[in-house]
Parts: structure tokens; C-alpha cells; sequence
């Protein structure tokens, strides 16, 4: 899909206003976020199950070309194929060929990042053959035709008025005066109309959350069944996948599924996960004629070995924006591109490059949320001050910005001035404040007054306090070994 | 396009440094376990009891029979407490074989995969997964996927024999399945854990989305019962 990452104040300033994001983005506190934290709760082994999660991928990654050829040959063994694309160009191609093969009218399609970050509805569509989308978020969003706001939950920014209105422009065989006010009935009429695409489709395309070296193993998780309709149905199954999506053996897996439901819904395990090898065999009653897995590469494999690396880990469970303050107002089109929230800020840049999107990194309080709930600990803070740190290089910061930081950095490396100027202006502001200790207006930082009064300082700088504080109770022994234990 | 290949692995390769895959290749032929559980960490009836608690947990319904020839009369109640009429689809399955359908002369039993048009179908579960109240399931001759996700009602039938603590016991069983072909999987293994169900409209959890609405698992207590005393299992 197009980007317009570029433009994320623009996009964030609308999504402000906009009274029906608003009123869905309420909701994400009190559902994904209470719901990760009681399944954690509930199960003692969840923080080193974290850290050994975050191994596990780090070793994979450590032999990602040994265990994507060990994958490959497993898939061939078993009677499946495998397609390598290091483009979205090459995998859409791949894809359509693919669909040709039994010249499909219809494809259904479980939920896939991997899709939609290679637009392949679109080309899909373009070239004669229908998507249809059967998650029902994605199967909402497909219908008002727009991006999904988040990796787990697509149709999160849609409140049920505006799917009861996508239902009635898109189902017009249905009595037009039928009731679409409550979630069950919009959930019916979704159940019911896609039921006959899933029996009617030609090829069923799904996403997948791992690849299994050991045995050349697709695995989806999901709560609807759509994903299963989807493979098991069609006369083809094709599974898109990233490469880093490859995971060593079942136990390795099976070690990863545990944190992953609980980081993104706070179930303990998803209520289907499915794991698909080759095609249907010889005596089988069902399943499909052919399997196929697109491995698609699309600049990660830059990233081995650079200083993002770490992101490589994901395992797109959507926790790093259920708790994000900045994604919790914005939401997830604010972003511009098909990854939102902290991982999103560190992915599209690195996948679309910083000039596209260097606003991303910098849509963060670095409050450090995203890191504390991440079940593969990515160091989601630490990766987006890179960015900052590359967009300050590449001179792509304003340059009123950039002479402040000079300003500061001149003073912060003379620790004697720094102390004097901080005084000075520490004064400087309590005047200002006048007798409400409020300032209302800063020369240099407008847009920030503009909408609410700075409170002015108080007393005297940290500095000058700390140095008093120790002049007059010096650290006793028993302090010291107190902090030790600490 | 094996052009792309080559250029995939040679990019991941020149980001590597010595290039030692030895641990990987340990890897996958000792297949180390990770962490599982403690809360798995049970005597065999108690176990079960866990497996109960946890998939009523995640709103499947349980039923436990004494033994095979209970499951026709626990399968009629089922339908009757749903109000569907007295039909299912059965899984060719030799496992459940001894179970004397012909009891319920008014119990209506096809057998075979299903095209949707079944309402309820009968399935034999390869192992239940006590950790999280999950049923491992897989596709064969005898046990059509199609019968898991299309009816509205999937009835599962599990012995309390095939309860097993993690899904690592599950995976180390299916493997001793596979001795033909080792390392080589059916094609497709389900964990089911509860009914079908979507947050999607506006994180309201609703059952029943494109799957079966709702999962009813009857029990057969084939041995394990009443050979330990229930010890109290705690916070889980
Ligand atoms: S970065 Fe971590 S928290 Fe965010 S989606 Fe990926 S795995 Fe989940």
C-alpha cells in the first residue's frame, strides 16, 4: 500500500478530532491491556518464558540461511513448494501465477501483515482475479476500503454504526430494512455471506505466524476458524510469510504460541492453532491439491547485523501499541503504512527508509511501555532513538531544532556553564511565572504553550539541590550497603 | 525465481561472521524442550480434572461419561439441550468404533468428511491438552478437517486416557505415530481450544464466527478415575 508515513502530524492531528476513533481507541485500555496483564498474572513462568522466547529467536536468527533451506527442503520432502521473492513485485507475480495455474475467480484470505504491507489485494484484483477477505476485521476494512489500525485487531478504529453501514452498501441482496444494531446480528449476516465464499473459492491464501525448520510446518493461530476454512477448503493453499518467520522445531514453536496469545489477547492460547505440512495426502478425505509458501524477504535481510536486528524478533502480537499513550490517541491509520504503534515505528523506516518515515520514531514519549509488555524484548525505545539519532545525522531535523541541540550540547559538554546558565534560567522563568507560577507564552516553544501554561520552577535546579543535600548529610556507611541490596 | 534465492541466503550470509551451524544442527535433532508449566505437574486424575477446568474456561462444554457405551445417550442429551434435531455427522474413525450408536435407534449417524451442509458433526480427538484445556486433533483418512470448522456444533470425543500435561507430551505421542515417516506431520494438526469466536466488532467477545459456535466435549473416563485422590490444584 501507498505510504503517507510522511505525513503523520497531518494524520494525527485529524485522528484528534475524529469523535468516532475516538470512542473505539477508549476501549483498547480496558480490553487487550487488562487481558494481557491477568494472563500473565495467571501463569508464573511468564517472564522467563519472555526471555526465552526472546532466545529462541535470537538463535534462529543467529542460522536464519541454515534453518529457511532446512524449512525449504522439508516443504519439498513433503510434497509442497516453495517460492523465495526478495521484492513485494516478485511475490505478488509469484502469487497471481500461482492463482492462474487453476484460473481462480476467487481467492479467500486468512489474515496476513505480509499481504497487506505487498498491497496484494489490489493486484489481485487488478489483474481479474476477486481477494476476498474472511477475518472479519479485514473482511469490515475491505469493505470501506482501507488500510487495517492494527496488526491483531484491524477493524479496531470502526465503531458497529459504521459496519452496519459497509454491511448495507455491500450485502444489497439482503432485505434493506433488516436490523444491523447489535454485534450479533452484524456477525450473523458476516457469517453467513462469506460462508458460500469459502466453499466457492479457488485458492485460499493465509499469512503465517511461524515456519517450522524440523518439519516444514506453516502454523496459523486464530480465533474466528477463517484461516482454517480458508486452507483446508480451496483446491490450493498458499502460506506468505517473512523470512525471520521461521522458528527451529514443535517445542521451540510450541515454546513461542505461550506468550503469544497471552501478549496479544490475553488468552491463554488462541482457539485454533493450525499446523499445515505439504498438501493433502494420498488417503485424505479433504485438505488441499497443492501447498505453496512465498518466502518473502523485502529488506530483512538488511537488517541482520545492523543495529536493528532485534526487531527481527517480532512475532506481531500487537501488545507494543495496546499500551502505547501515543497509539492509543492516534490510532493506527495516523501512521500511514500497514505497521503501527512502536513497532511500526521502528519497522517502517527501516523498511521504507527514514526519509519516508522519520516522523514514526519520534511519535514516542519513551515511556519504555512497549518494551515492559514485548514478549520477545525488543528494545522498541532504544531502536527508535537510532532513528533519531540517523534522522539528526542525515541533517533531516529542522534547523531550528538542530541549533537548539547544538545550543544545549554546547553547554552540556562545560559542566560549569551548563550549572550557571541552569540557574540563570531557572530565575528567568520563576519571573516570568509571576505570582500564578504560570507561564503562558515561551518564546521557543509555542506550539507547546499554545495549548496549555507551562508551571514555572519552584526552587533551585536539581543540581543545586543535590549538591546542597550532600554538603550537609554526607552518605553514611549504612546508606551505602542499604543501596547495595537494592 | 531461484535467482532470488541465491540473493536472499547470500545476503543473509555475508551478515554472519564465521559461519558454524553446529548448534542449529543440534537443535533440530535433539529438539530441547523449554518451560513448561508447573501447573501441568500432576498425578493422571488430577491432571484430567485440569483439563476439565481449563477448557470449561474457555466456554467449551464438558461432559464426562463412564465409559464408550454412554457416549450415544450423552450425545442425544447434547442435541435435545440445543434443540437440533437428533442427526450427526460421524468421523470415519476406528476410535470411535466401540462406541454402540445403534442404542439410540432415533439417533441419526452418517459417517464422512462434510461440505457444510451438517449441522453437528462427531469427531475423536488425538489427545487433550490439560496446560490449557486444548484439544489436539489431526487430518487422516479416518478424520476429515472439514468436520472441525464447518458445522455449527463439534462434538468431541476424548478419553481421559489421551490427557496429556503439555502440548510437548502431545507432540512426542503424534511422533511416535509417525513411525513411517519420521519428522513427517499429517497434514494438518489442530489445537481447538473453545468455541470459534471474534472480538472485532468493537472488542466485543462474541462465539461462533466462522467456526462451530460452540465446542461440547464428552469425556470418557477410561481408567484414571478414582485411582488417585484428588489433590487440590492450586492458582492457575
Ligand atoms: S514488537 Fe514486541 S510487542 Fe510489538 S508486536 Fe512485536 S512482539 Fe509484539
Amino acid at each position: 500500500m501507498e505510504s503517507t508515513s510522511h505525513r503523520f502530524p497531518e494524520n494525527a492531528r485529524a485522528a484528534l478530532t475524529n469523535e468516532a476513533l475516538q470512542s473505539a481507541l477508549g476501549k483498547l485500555e480496558t480490553g487487550f491491556v487488562v487481558n494481557r496483564a491477568t494472563a500473565a498474572g495467571r501463569l508464573p513462568e511468564f517472564e522467563a518464558l519472555r526471555d526465552q522466547a526472546r532466545d529462541i529467536k535470537n538463535h534462529t536468527l543467529a542460522h536464519l540461511d541454515y534453518y529457511l533451506e532446512a524449512f525449504e527442503a522439508k516443504v519439498i520432502e513433503n510434497g509442497g513448494h516453495v517460492h523465495w521473492a526478495s521484492t513485494a513485485a516478485e511475490a505478488r507475480q509469484i502469487i497471481l501465477d500461482i492463482c492462474r495455474t487453476v484460473d481462480a475467480k476467487t481467492v479467500t484470505k486468512g489474515k496476513s501483515m505480509i499481504a497487506e504491507e505487498i498491497a496484494l489485494n489490489d493486484y489481485l484484483a487488478e489483474n481479474g482475479v476477486e481477494p476476498i477477505e474472511t477475518d472479519l476485521g479485514e473482511y469490515i476494512i475491505q469493505l470501506r476500503d482501507e488500510p487495517p489500525s492494527h496488526i491483531i485487531a484491524p477493524a479496531v478504529h470502526v465503531i458497529k454504526e459504521q459496519v452496519a453501514e459497509a454491511f448495507h452498501v455491500a450485502h444489497t441482496h439482503l432485505d434493506p430494512n433488516r436490523s444491523l444494531e447489535e454485534p450479533r446480528e452484524l456477525l450473523e449476516e458476516a457469517r453467513a455471506v462469506l460462508r458460500q465464499k469459502f466453499l466457492d473459492a479457488d485458492v485460499g491464501i493465509t499469512g503465517a505466524n511461524f515456519l517450522i525448520a524440523e518439519t516444514g510446518t506453516s502454523v496459523i493461530v486464530t480465533n474466528e476458524g477463517n484461516g482454517d476454512l480458508t486452507q483446508i477448503l480451496p483446491k490450493i493453499h498458499i502460506a506468505l510469510a517473512s523470512l525471520e518467520k521461521v522458528t527451529p522445531t514443535l517445542e521451540d514453536t510450541t515454546s513461542l504460541l505461550r506468550v503469544l496469545a497471552r501478549s496479544a489477547t490475553g488468552q491463554e492460547f488462541s482457539s485454533y492453532t493450525t499446523f499445515s505440512t505439504g498438501p493433502r495426502r494420498d488417503d485424505d478425505v479433504d485438505g488441499p491439491s497443492e501447498y505453496h509458501v512465498v518466502l518473502l524477504d523485502n529488506g530483512r535481510s538488511g537488517m541482520l547485523g545492523s543495529e536493528f536486528q532485534d526487531m527481527l524478533r517480532c512475532i506481531r502480537c500487537g501488545a507494543c501499541m495496546n499500551h502505547c499513550p501515543v497509539y492509543g490517541v492516534v490510532g493506527g491509520h495516523a501512521y500511514g503504512w500497514v505497521y503501527p504503534g512502536p513497532m511500526g515505528a521502528v519497522l517502517t523506516p527501516t523498511l521504507l527508509g527514514v526519509e519516508e518515515a522519520g516522523h514514526l520514531p519520534n511519535a514516542s514519549t519513551f515511556c519504555g511501555r512497549c518494551e515492559s509488555v514485548c514478549p520477545v524484548r525488543i528494545p522498541l525505545p532504544n531502536l527508535m532513538r537510532q532513528y533519531r539519532k540517523r534522522e539528526f545525522e542525515r541533517k533531516l531535523v529542522p534547523a531550528s531544532t538542530r541549533a537548539g541541540l547544538g545550543l544545549w550540547a554546547f553547554f552540556a559538554r562545560r559542566p560549569a556553564l551548563y550549572r550557571v546558565a541552569t540557574e540563570i534560567m531557572g530565575l528567568m522563568l520563576r519571573v516570568m511565572g509571576g505570582k500564578r507560577g504560570r507561564i503562558g507564552w515561551l518564546p521557543a516553544a509555542r506550539g507547546w504553550t499554545a495549548h496549555r501554561d507551562m508551571p514555572a520552577p519552584t526552587g533551585r535546579t536539581f543540581q543545586a539541590q543535590w549538591a546542597a543535600r550532600r554538603a550537609v548529610r554526607p552518605q553514611s556507611s549504612k546508606d551505602a550497603s542499604r543501596r547495595t541490596k537494592l | 525465481m531461484s535467482d532470488a534465492r541465491a540473493e536472499i541466503l547470500g545476503k543473509i550470509r555475508q551478515s554472519r561472521g564465521v559461519i558454524d551451524d553446529s548448534a542449529a544442527e543440534a537443535r533440530l535433532s535433539t529438539r530441547p524442550r523449554g518451560i513448561i508449566p508447573a501447573r501441568t505437574d500432576k498425578a493422571p486424575g488430577v491432571l484430567v480434572d485440569l483439563f476439565v477446568t481449563q477448557a470449561e474456561f474457555v466456554d467449551a462444554s464438558v461432559d464426562r461419561v463412564a465409559s464408550a457405551d454412554d457416549v450415544p445417550d450423552a450425545v442425544a442429551a447434547y442435541l435435545a439441550s440445543q434443540n437440533l434435531p437428533s442427526e450427526v455427522r460421524l468421523a470415519p474413525d476406528t476410535q470411535l468404533d466401540d462406541i454402540p450408536w445403534d442404542q439410540r435407534p432415533t439417533l441419526l449417524v452418517s459417517r464422512g468428511k462434510t461440505d457444510g451442509s451438517h449441522e453437528v458433526s462427531v469427531t475423536a480427538a488425538f489427545a487433550g491438552i490439560a496446560e490449557t484445556g486444548s484439544l489436539m486433533l489431526h487430518s487422516g483418512p479416518e478424520s476429515p478437517s472439514t468436520l472441525n470448522f464447518l458445522p455449527d456444533h463439534h462434538v468431541v470425543v476424548l478419553r481421559a486416557s489421551q490427557v496429556r500435561k503439555s502440548y510437548e507430551d502431545g507432540w512426542d505421542d503424534l511422533r511416535r505415530q509417525m513411525t513411517s515417516r519420521p519428522n513427517t506431520l499429517p497434514r494438518t494438526v489442530n489445537f481447538i481450544t473453545g468455541p470459534s469466536r471474534t472480538g472485532d466488532i468493537e472488542q466485543k467477545i462474541l462465539m461462533g464466527a466462522h467456526g462451530p459456535r460452540r465446542l461440547h466435549i464428552v469425556l470418557i473416563d477410561d481408567g484414571f478415575i478414582g485411582t488417585s485422590t484428588p489433590e487440590k490444584f492450586d492458582g492457575i
